[in-house]
Order: structure tokens, then sequence, then C-alpha cells
């Protein structure tokens, strides 16, 4: 296991008498980036404070390389991190002595200021708006503004919440691409916290879902995402197909579940009469309008007609009644070619393998 | 008024010793009042700083009192420095009453109450979150509030601007506690209610134009700071 950079134990957040985060134990490696997702109002901003020692916690301990973070000057620890807001927050002063504001506040002579400035400037391709007043930016280039300002700090931690939850679609997805490879080059241990997936997956090393308050799984995106530890994190990455059911056959790693009367097949090893959460992403799954007896290597089947169609984007959510509500994600392309309508019988297939079973 | 001795002007003489009179009325009216506004600065920057970022629970009241305190009427100040001063008041063993620290003193209590008052307004107004990330750029609590005081230049100037305002135009507070004296603690506006009392408009109207035109060069310079580095 790498070195562990901070360490986090019992943490308790509490606003008027009401629970607002509790983390009972998180570890943030050395050079590692850990994505912290959740909706809107799941406290993660608030453990971003916390972690920033903006905000003090009701109890629980926090360890920065070791040693309680309360032992060392809340000034000298600021200065160790660096923090990026969701809004730029720029100064009404030009975009090179924005970026030099906190290389300033430390202090540095003036030439390693000047040098540092520019080489972040450069790496974040704005080098030709530095003279140019920040509140004249557009928001993608006040937000690289913010990310050089942080970067030039050169930080052992850096905390980025929510960066570009306020840019257009273009604008992020090629800033995500940047900051990723910064990221990778400069093996800054990153703390970065969103409430969209992808970019959880892009770029964490590993994922924190923080849903209401509460701290719920850590692990590599793969697991969080593939195996999620409850049904609401389940819910909450895009799982949305849960079914509640009871482990009827469990043999060889292989488990059959009824549910609602339906018998569903799936890979684990699960005790018999166990009762699950049998989960299935809504891309896992295909459409077909025949009755399904064609032979495939998908293991379950399941005739239904549609109840629902809803476009986003390039993908069509069908929404189809098996007795249970299924979810399925197709392209527009498919629904199309299918002439797939409302009320139409559908066979839903999916194989037993793009299954995952919590136990309850 | 009339009866004042000032009134009795030998005619002959009357044009250069108005305008030596001028020069000195116009300088202490300057003086008096530019103290009292760098004294208001003093006391409200960092009290209406304190206002606007303290989180203490009478803060809100204070705030209160604070914006009744801008619309204090300079005589109500008057009444109240004179009365203090006053040889048989409480601080009457100082001897100030009637000398130009009165009048500086009367004023700055006009005026600290809209520094701080337009400071604490001035700094409510920028992002809150402005502060949690100058923190989180390694600020310490002074860097933090001179940024923010950078950051709201241009209403902080205008605060200033409202405080000198208010004392250069007041009479009420000036004559009451600086008895309009001549070559002591004779300023503009009290000049104007003299001359305008003994019937010498031209002299009001000469008077006043000097406090516009004195008036304007002070907010002038303070307005080419205010707008530095705004395009």
């Amino acid at each position: 296991m790498a070195d562990t950079m901070l360490s986090v134990k019992d943490l308790l957040v509490k606003r008027s008498d009401q629970t607002v985060l509790q983390v009972d134990s998180l570890d943030i490696h050395q050079g590692e980036v850990l994505a912290v997702i959740g909706p809107n109002g799941a406290g993660k901003s608030t453990l971003l404070l916390v972690l920033a020692r903006l905000l003090l916690p009701l109890s629980g301990e926090i360890y920065f390389r070791g040693s309680p973070i309360e032992q060392e000057n809340e000034l000298t620890y600021r200065r160790r991190i660096a923090l990026v807001l969701q809004e730029p927050l720029l100064m009404h002063q030009s975009v090179f002595d924005n970026v030099a504001a906190g290389l300033k506040f430390r202090g540095l002579p003036r030439q390693e200021i000047k040098s540092r400035t520019k080489e972040w400037l450069e790496r974040l391709e704005i080098s030709h708006l530095h003279n140019r007043s920040a509140h004249r930016l557009s928001g993608g280039e006040a937000q690289r503004t913010s990310l050089a300002r942080a970067f030039a700090l050169q930080p052992e931690l850096l905390l980025l919440d929510e960066p570009f939850s306020a840019l257009d679609a273009p604008t992020r997805s090629r800033l995500l691409q940047d900051l990723h490879a910064l990221l990778s080059q400069t093996s800054i241990t990153t703390i970065f916290i969103t409430h969209d997936l992808d970019e959880a997956l892009l770029l964490g090393d590993r994922v924190a879902v923080l849903l209401g308050g509460v701290l719920r799984q850590v692990g590599r995106p793969q697991d969080v995402f593939t195996a999620p530890s409850d049904g609401e994190v389940a819910a909450f990455v895009g799982v949305e197909t849960v079914i509640a059911g009871k482990v009827a056959v469990s043999q060889n790693g292989q488990v059959i579940v009824e549910a609602d009367g339906l018998s569903l097949e799936a890979v684990g090893d699960i005790p018999l009469g166990r009762h699950v959460l049998f989960c299935l992403r809504p891309e896992d799954i295909t459409l077909s309008i025949s009755d399904g007896t064609s032979v495939t290597s998908a293991r379950n089947r399941l005739r239904g007609h549609i109840i629902r169609m809803t476009p986003s984007g390039p993908l069509v959510r069908v929404v189809i009644d098996c007795g249970l509500p299924v979810v399925a994600l197709i392209t527009r392309g498919s629904a199309n070619e299918m002439k797939l309508v409302e009320d139409q019988a559908v066979t839903a297939t999916f194989k037993a393998t793009a299954v995952h079973l919590i136990p309850r | 008024m009339r009866s004042c001795p000032q009134s009795f002007i030998n005619q002959r003489d009357k044009i250069p010793r108005m305008t030596t009179d001028v020069f000195e009325i116009t300088l202490l009216s300057l003086k008096v009042s530019l103290l009292a506004t760098g004294i208001s600065l003093f006391i409200g920057l960092p009290l209406g700083t304190w206002l606007a970022l303290s989180q203490l629970r009478g803060r809100r009241f204070i705030l209160s009192l604070i914006n009744t305190g801008m619309a204090l009427p300079p005589v109500v100040v008057g009444l109240f420095v004179a009365m203090t001063l006053w040889r048989s008041g409480p601080l009457g063993n100082l001897h100030l009453i009637y000398t130009p620290i009165a009048i500086i003193i009367a004023q700055t209590i006009i005026a600290a109450p809209v520094v701080t008052g337009l400071t604490a307004s001035a700094l409510q107004q920028l992002d809150p979150r402005l502060r949690l990330q100058l923190l989180g750029l390694g600020a310490s609590s002074t860097q933090m509030v001179v940024s923010l005081w950078r950051e709201a230049r241009l209403p902080l100037l205008a605060a200033l601007m409202a405080g000198f305002g208010s004392v250069i135009s007041e009479v009420g507070a000036s004559m009451m506690v600086g008895g309009n004296i001549r070559h002591q603690t004779r300023v503009l506006t009290t000049a104007i209610v003299l001359e305008t009392g003994k019937g010498e408009f031209q002299n009001a109207i000469t008077l006043s134009i000097l406090l516009l035109i004195l008036a304007y060069v002070v907010n002038l310079g303070l307005t080419l700071i205010q707008q530095r580095g705004t395009r």
C-alpha cells in the first residue's frame, strides 16, 4: 500500500443539530486522485472545507502525513495545500496577477513568482491572456486561470470542488482531458469532488461515494461502478435496475434468484435462501422485438412491454415492464431500426455476468 | 448675527481682507473635513470590515445602529458634542469648545457611521466564498482582508467620498461647537451662513462656489484613484 498522505477518522460535522457529514475512516494515498462523488447536498463540499481546515468538525481526527493537523499552525497547513472551488472566484486583476496571488501570499522572491506563474500560464495554455483583466474571461478561461493559480503553488494536496460543473460540455471535456494529463504529469495527491460519474471515472484512481452526508463506499472505480455496496449507491452510480429477490439455487458459483415469480441467473457465491439486491446497469441490457428464442450466450431473457421511452442525447432510455420494471439504454439508431414505440412487446436479454448481487 | 463685530467692515479694505479671509477659511474647511474623514476611515474601515466578516450574534443589531448613525442630523451631533465640551461639561477641562478640534470631533462623529456602514455593505456585497478561496490559496487573515479591500475598492472609495461629503457640507455642528470665530473656527459653511445673514449675497455666492470647487477637487482625486485600473 502506498504511503498515506491524509487520514480521516470518525469525522462528524453537524449543522444546527443535524449531521451533515459523517466519515468513519478515509485514507488518501500519496500521489493518488480520489474522486468523491455524491448528489447535491451529500456533504461533499463540507468534506473538502474540513480537509482544507476552513471548517471545524464537531469531532474526529485528521492526520496529515501521520500527524494530527491541529498540531500544525493553521496557516502553515493551508500553505501546504491548494483549494479550487466550483466558481473560479478570480480577483479584479490581470490573469497573471491572479495566478501569482497564492505565491505572493507566501512571500516568495519576485523572480520565482514570475517564473512559476509563467510556467503554469503556459501549461494551462493561457499565456496569451496574461495581461487580460480576469473579469473579461470566458468560463473556460477563468477556470483555467483558477487551476493555474492552484497548480503554481505546487501543493502537497490539491482539493478540487466541482471545478467544471458550471462549464458547457465541449469546454468541460477539453479541460477534463487537460487536467487528467496535468495530474498524471505532476502526481499531486488530489481530492476531486464531482457529481458527474464520467468525471470520476476519468480522473479518479479511487472513488468515494458520499450519500446523505455519510461515506458509503470507497474503492477502485470499476469496483464501485460494477459492485456497489448497497442499493442507494447502486442507484447513484447508474445501476438503474435494482430488484429485490432471494437466492433459490446456488451452485458452482452460479446463482438463481427468484424475484416476483421470475427466475434470474447471476454469477456469485451467495448461500441459498439469502435475500439479495439484483443490480443491472442499463447499458448491459439488450432489447429485441422477437420473442428472444434465438441462441445467444445471454442467460436471462425477460418478455415485457415498453412503458416509457425517454431520449437522452444520442441514446434512448427504455423502461420495460417485465413483471417488474427494467431499464435499458439503447442508441437512437437501434430504437429507430426496431421501430420501438410505447406499449410494444419486447424481450430484454442480459448476461449472468452483467448482474451484480448485493447480499442484504 | 448682524450684531457680530465682523460685520462692521471698513468698505475700503473690504476686497483684500475678504481675499485673505477666504483663503484662511477655505484652508481650515479643507483641513478640518479631511482630518475628520481620515479619522473616520481609521475607525470605520476596520469596524465595518469586522461587522461584515464576523459571525457574532449582535452583529445585525450593531449594523442597524450604525445605519441609523448614517442619518444623524449634524445639529444633534453638535448639541451633544457642545454639551460634552462645554466648560461645565464632562470634558470641559480640556478647553476644546470653540476650537477646530471640537469641529473635527463633531465631524468625525458624523462621518464615521457613514464610512463604517458603507464599508460593511461594500464587503458584504462580495461573494462570501471569495474569503474561503483566498484562505484556500494560503492567505493569512490580514492578507485575506487586504485582498477583500482591494476587491471592494470601488464601493470603499465611494464610502470615503460619502463620508467627506457629509462633513464638508454640514453647518449645524461646526456652528455649534466651533462658534464661527473669525481666524479661528470659521469654515466655508459657517461663513456662508454669516454672509447670507448680513445680506452679503455676493460674498455668500463666492464662498458657495469655493465650497463646490473644493468638494469637486477632493472627489475628483478620489474618483481618479477609484477608477484607476478599471476599463
